[in-house]
C-alpha cells in the first residue's frame, strides 16, 4: 500500500477540535465524560450493524474532538431515536440527546452527505410544518425522494395507490387556522425563538 | 373528569384508523372529551434534528392552547391525551426539557407571550392506555364487552417511545397495560420479548432494507409465538408493521403475513362497535374475529 494512501486516512492531531466534547457536552447535560465505554449503548441498539461506528465509538470520538468523522457518519442520522441507549446507560448519558445535538450540529454546518435521505427528510419536515403547522406525509415524502432519489419513489408507487385507495392518504395538507400574527400565530412564536438566539 | 384529545397528524392519514377507533370507543366509554382547538404538529423526531428550541416552541404551543382550553382553576391539571406514541413522547418531552433548563423555559414562554399565548406547566400529557387502566377502570371494560374477543391470541406491541425514556405509568422493560387491557375483553395474549424493540421508525421510509429488517424480525417472532394478530398503540408501528408485509415476505422467502390492529380496534370489536366505525376497512391485511 503506498505510504499517502494511509496517510490520507489518518486525522491529525491538529485537525481535531477540541472544544467539540465540552459543547456537546454542555448541550446535553454535561455527563458525556463520564462514559466508561462499556458498549451497552451498542450492544443494545437495534440500528448499531449498519452504522459506521456504533454509539459507544461515537462517544469515544467525541470527547477525542474527532468532530468532522462524527458528523459525517451515518451513524447519527440512522439513530431512530428508540432511546434503548439511553435507559439502559449505567452512567446516565442521555446518548440520544447526544445524537440529536449532533445531528443539529451537522444540519447547521451542512457537513451531512448531500443526498442522504434522513437529513433531507428531516429539512423537508421543518420546512413543511413551518408553513402549514401540520405535517403533510405525502408531500413529505414526494420532496425527499425528489431531493435524493426519484426513482424509490416509482418503487412506493404501489404502497401509495394502496394507503390513497383504503383512505389513508390526505392529498391536501391540512393548516392550522391561527395565522399573520393573529393569538397563536405558529410563525410569530418560531421567529421569536429565532431572533433570541442571534 | 374532562380530557382534551390531540390527535396529531398522523390520525388523519396513515393513522385514520386508530383516530376513528378511539373516538368511537371514548364515546362507548362515556368518555367526556373535546379536540384542542387549532393545534400543530408536535414536532416528531425530525423537527428536533433540525432544532431543539424550536421543536420545543412548535410543542409547547400545544400545551398552551390545551391550558387556556382547559380552564381548569389555578392548580387544576388538565389532561391531554395523546394517542400517537410520537406525540405523546415529544410533549412529555417538552415539559421535561424546559423543566431542566430554566433559561429554555423562559425564552419558550417568551415567544409564547408574543403571539398572546402563556404556559404554566398544567398539562399532564397522558396515554390512551393508562386512561383505560387507570381511569376507566379494567372491570368498568370488562363490563362493556358484549362481543369478548374469545380465541384470538395477541401479540401486544408497544414500540419504544410509550415507555422510553419516561415509563410514567407502566413498567419499562415489560410494560403490560395494553395485555390487560385485552384481556379484561377476553382475548388471549402472548408472551413475546419483542414488544418494546423499535420497527424503525421513518427507516422504512428513508433506508428501507434497514427499516424492513426491524419489521421482519418483530413480524417472525410474532408468527413463531402463534399469535392471531398483532396489536399496536402507535400510528407509524402500526404502518410499518403492516403496510410492508408483502415486501418483507419476498425479501425473506418467508410468509410474514399477519393482521395488525390498533388496540383500541380491538377494544371496539369487543364492546360490539361496527367495523366501519372502528376503521378496520382500511387494514391491508383483514383483522378477523372467531366467530362467537
Amino acid at each position: 500500500m503506498p505510504e499517502s494512501h494511509w496517510q490520507r486516512k489518518i486525522t491529525y492531531e491538529e485537525q481535531l477540535n477540541n472544544d467539540f466534547a465540552r459543547e456537546i457536552a454542555e448541550e446535553t447535560g454535561d455527563k458525556l465524560y463520564g462514559c466508561i465505554q462499556c458498549g451497552t449503548c451498542s450492544g443494545g441498539c437495534p440500528v448499531s450493524p449498519y452504522m459506521d461506528y456504533a454509539p459507544r465509538r461515537i462517544i469515544a470520538m467525541t470527547r477525542a474532538g474527532f468532530e468532522r468523522k462524527v458528523l459525517e457518519s451515518n451513524t447519527i442520522w440512522l439513530c431512530a431515536s428508540c432511546y434503548n441507549c439511553t435507559v439502559e446507560c449505567p452512567k446516565q448519558i442521555k446518548i440520544t440527546e447526544v445524537m440529536y445535538a449532533l445531528k443539529q450540529r451537522a444540519i447547521r454546518k451542512s457537513v451531512h452527505p448531500r443526498r442522504f435521505t434522513i437529513p433531507v427528510l428531516a429539512k423537508e419536515f421543518e420546512d413543511i410544518v413551518r408553513r402549514y403547522g401540520r405535517s403533510h406525509e405525502s408531500e413529505l415524502l414526494t420532496r425527499m425522494f425528489l431531493k435524493t432519489n426519484p426513482f424509490l419513489m416509482v418503487k412506493q408507487a404501489l404502497l401509495g395507490l394502496r394507503l390513497f385507495f383504503t383512505g389513508r392518504m390526505a392529498v391536501f395538507p391540512d393548516m392550522i387556522k391561527a395565522r399573520g400574527g393573529a393569538k397563536g400565530d405558529l410563525e410569530t412564536i418560531l421567529r421569536a425563538v429565532d431572533e433570541k438566539k442571534s | 373528569m374532562k380530557y382534551l384529545y390531540f390527535p396529531g397528524c398522523s390520525l388523519s392519514s396513515t393513522g385514520r384508523a386508530y383516530g376513528e377507533s378511539i373516538l368511537a370507543v371514548f364515546r362507548a366509554l362515556g368518555l367526556s372529551f373535546a379536540e384542542i382547538d387549532d393545534w400543530n404538529c408536535c414536532g416528531a423526531t425530525s423537527y428536533m434534528s433540525v432544532d431543539e428550541r424550536k421543536a420545543v416552541a412548535l410543542a409547547s404551543r400545544n400545551l398552551a392552547l390545551a391550558e387556556e382550553q382547559g380552564g381548569a382553576g389555578p392548580d387544576g391539571e388538565v389532561q391531554v391525551i395523546a394517542p400517537c406514541a410520537a406525540c405523546y413522547l415529544v410533549l412529555n418531552k417538552a415539559q421535561h426539557l424546559m423543566d431542566e433548563s430554566p433559561d429554555l423555559a423562559r425564552t419558550i414562554k417568551g415567544a409564547l407571550a408574543q403571539a398572546q399565548l402563556s404556559y404554566t406547566g398544567r398539562v399532564k400529557v397522558r396515554h390512551p392506555l393508562d386512561v383505560f387502566v387507570n381511569d376507566v377502570g379494567l372491570k368498568a371494560l370488562g363490563e362493556k364487552a358484549r362481543r369478548p374477543l374469545k380465541g384470538m391470541k395477541v401479540a401486544c406491541y408497544y414500540g419504544c417511545q410509550i415507555v422510553r425514556p419516561y415509563a410514567t405509568f407502566d413498567d419499562q422493560h415489560n410494560p403490560t397495560t395494553m395485555e390487560q387491557i385485552l384481556k379484561a375483553l377476553g382475548a388471549e395474549v402472548v408472551d413475546w420479548p419483542l414488544k418494546t424493540r423499535c420497527c424503525g421508525g421513518t427507516l422504512t421510509g428513508t433506508i428501507e432494507d434497514v427499516g424492513l429488517r426491524l419489521n421482519y424480525i418483530l413480524l417472525r417472532e410474532a408468527k413463531r409465538r402463534k399469535a392471531d394478530l398483532i396489536a399496536t398503540a402507535c400510528p407509524l408501528c402500526q404502518f410499518n408493521l403492516e403496510c410492508n408485509q408483502d415486501k418483507i415476505s419476498d425479501q425473506n422467502k418467508e410468509n410474514v403475513a399477519i393482521p395488525v390492529a390498533y388496540f383500541t380496534q380491538l377494544m371496539g370489536l369487543a364492546m360490539g362497535i361496527p367495523d366501519r366505525e372502528l376503521g378496520l376497512q382500511r387494514s391491508f391485511v383483514p383483522v378477523r374475529v372467531a366467530a362467537a
